[in-house]
């Protein structure tokens, strides 16, 4: 094990990927000449040359689909978007060509691609920089879609995801670049669809994924400081959803919170509930709740936006709601 | 059956003549094969959205004639012509129109959406102007592999006012990708006439923006849309260069089986004018008049023109739809799908 930033640990994934198959290219605004507007292609165009890490002018649309037409006759594109929020520009490449192709072609031209960047808020970058893009993409059938929380994470399901046979969306975040973690020496993968248990626990189920693991485990310590014993589940991935880690747990503590990012409507945590509710209804004790961001528009102000942010706090609040607690 | 062989052009008047010939058979069984299609469609046999490409056919026969087998086409939703030229069967082709599994793409795509890999055929795709970058990312693909093979894209002049034609033709310039974008400039995008949506008249002036080479043809003469596409595909393989064709051609029925042949938007005397040069007739009389064509030899290809299509639609008729189990396939790679929450809405 040697500690690492997630953002060196996806770089880490990208060098093997592009050593391994030759049909690997990393294409977006800055990941060459730059290194990356956050670093993670950073010295990848000195070793791989500038036709395998490709500048593309500021044309989301255009190089996603770019990425796209590869893919179909064979390459394995990483296609960068400087943030999720410049791919709203792309979301035709990403929903109707890519998630689609394969079905509507009867099965012949797969897009075996990944778009990867930044989602979320990180501090202060306003209404337009700060969205978090899950459960747009979670939505449509054909997509895969993958939010790691770790260093470790980071790496093993980058990986996966460029040997993925079918679209992949990758969420990263900004505020976890420089998240330190111990990642495993040499071949390091971490399957798509699998969730983990961040720490085991008994009383009430706590689910995040991204920066809500984080939130889920400063909570947790919280409430052992309350005497309450709860577990963390870090999805990993969204879609596939790994419904047996979900419910195997919740079966367990009869309690469950769900935190996340993003906008409450419609949210990761509604398909969540929608799941725990279906399938193990007669397990719960209480209602779960969610946690989300605020169901508005990121403010500049810094304290509006530590308001609108799902934190700790929140998700303590929410527990002890479900152990009758409050 | 009938899969349309490619004669190669060498010199000689009988190997002339026989190129000749194959275009004719070509655009004809286009022709036929439309009509049958929208009669089938008004009768409930063909589904969703239907757009004809009568009047257009020597586009799609001039150009793709000038490929090899292992280039690449993509193109918009009016696509049926390109699929035929390309040598997708006749019955695939209505089989997918019919909804049928023994389409072309197994009745999961429809008349939009017509595939076929073995043909490097990328589809057909109902998104106006959002297969442009797609055909440029085979290109890429092309290029990236050092191949000499040339990737072909077909879309409506409408599409060359969206974003994703303009993203595209300038990476597609600045990466020199070897590329031909095939405007087919009908003269409408669906009842909007070109020069109430585009600021300049001629589109093929586009290319200058992108320092890319264009030209305009008419592509109601299947030579000139051969010979400007030999240019064009000689000047990807060999230099790996883009370039731009305007192919100024006409549509003689309506945007799609849900319209009249002229509609509110342009006169019935326009389009019976612009039928006077029918691409068919144009190349017929040509023929006629080097003595390669007769009335016993039009009536003959008509023949076995129309059996063609008879046979397509018969095999459509006949052929299963695709079994239910078809529902929840290819959405993911076969060991992709997983323990996915796909079916999460539906009780277990």
């Amino acid at each position: 094990m040697t500690v690492v930033t997630y953002r060196d640990a996806l770089n880490q994934a990208l060098r093997e990927e592009m050593h391994r198959d030759d049909r690997v290219f990393l294409m977006g605004e800055e990941v060459a000449e730059y290194d990356g507007a956050y670093k993670v292609s950073r010295g990848l165009l000195k070793e791989f040359g500038p036709k395998r890490v490709v500048d593309t002018p500021i044309a989301e649309l255009g190089f996603a689909g770019i990425g796209v037409g590869a893919a179909m006759v064979g390459l394995r594109p990483v296609i960068e978007m400087m943030t999720w929020n410049f791919a709203l520009l792309a979301i035709d490449q990403i929903v109707n060509a890519a998630a689609k192709m394969r079905y509507m072609s009867g099965g012949q031209f797969g897009v075996p691609i990944v778009f990867r960047g930044p989602s979320g808020a990180a501090l202060q970058l306003g209404a337009q920089h700060s969205q978090a893009f899950e459960s747009w993409y979670a939505h449509i059938p054909g997509l895969k879609v993958v939010a790691p929380a770790t260093a470790a994470d980071a790496k093993g399901l980058l990986k996966s995801s460029i040997r993925d046979d079918d679209p992949v969306i990758f969420l990263e975040g900004e505020m976890l670049y420089n998240l330190k973690g111990e990642v495993p020496e040499g071949e390091h993968i971490v399957p798509i669809g699998k969730a983990e248990i961040k720490r085991p626990g008994s009383d009430v189920t706590l689910i995040g994924h991204s920066k809500t693991v984080a939130v889920a485990l400063k909570a947790a310590d919280q409430l052992a400081e309350l005497g309450v014993n709860a577990e963390v589940i870090d999805l990993r991935t969204i879609r596939p959803l790994d419904t047996e880690a979900i419910l195997g747990s919740v079966a367990r503590t009869n309690r469950c919170v769900v935190a996340e990012e993003g906008w409450p409507f419609a949210g990761v945590g509604a398909q969540v509930v929608d799941l725990i509710q279906r399938e193990v209804f007669d397990a719960l004790d209480a209602p779960v709740l969610r946690v989300s961001g605020a169901d508005v528009p990121m403010p500049y102000n810094k304290h509006l936006e530590k308001a609108a942010k799902a934190d700790a706090g929140k998700v303590v609040e929410a527990a002890k709601r479900v152990l009758y607690m409050s | 059956m009938a899969t349309s062989t490619r004669p190669e052009r060498t010199s000689g008047d009988a190997a002339t003549a026989e190129l000749h010939r194959h275009y004719l058979r070509q655009m004809l069984l286009m022709r036929v094969f439309e009509e049958k299609a929208g009669e089938a469609y008004s009768l409930g046999k063909i589904g969703g959205f239907c757009h004809l490409y009568i009047g257009q056919e020597a586009v799609a026969v001039g150009s793709i004639a000038a490929l090899r087998p292992d280039d690449y086409i993509t193109t918009a939703y009016r696509d049926h012509g390109q699929a035929l030229a390309r040598g997708t069967s006749a019955r695939a082709v209505m089989a997918e129109l019919f909804g049928k599994a023994t389409g072309c793409s197994r009745g999961k795509g429809g008349s939009m959406h017509l595939f076929d890999a073995g043909l490097g055929f990328l589809g057909g795709h109902g998104i106006v102007g959002s297969h442009i970058p797609i055909a440029a990312g085979a290109a890429f693909a092309i290029k990236y592999r050092g191949g000499d093979q040339v990737s072909v894209c077909y879309f409506g002049e409408a599409a060359a006012n969206i974003g994703a034609f303009h993203e595209t033709l300038n990476m597609a310039s600045l990466w020199d990708l070897p590329a031909v974008f095939i405007c087919e400039n009908n003269g409408y995008g669906m009842g909007t006439a070109v020069a109430r949506a585009s600021a300049v008249k001629s589109l093929s002036v586009r290319g200058t923006a992108y320092d890319m080479p264009a030209e305009a043809v008419d592509g109601q003469d299947v030579f000139a849309v051969r010979a400007a596409m030999d240019r064009a595909v000689a000047r990807a393989r060999a230099e790996s260069k883009p370039t731009l064709l305007e192919v100024r051609t006409y549509r003689f029925v309506g945007h799609s089986m849900s319209d009249a042949a002229h509609g509110t938007y342009r006169t019935k005397d326009e389009v019976e004018e612009y039928r006077r040069r029918d691409p068919i007739k144009v190349l017929a009389e040509r023929m006629r008049a080097d003595g390669s064509l007769d009335d016993a030899r039009w009536s003959a290809l008509e023949a076995e023109v129309k059996a063609e299509v008879e046979d397509a639609y018969a095999f459509a008729e006949e052929s299963p739809d695709p079994d239910p189990s078809e529902l929840y396939t290819d959405v993911y790679a076969p060991e992709g799908v997983a323990k996915s929450e796909a079916r999460g809405g539906e009780a277990p």
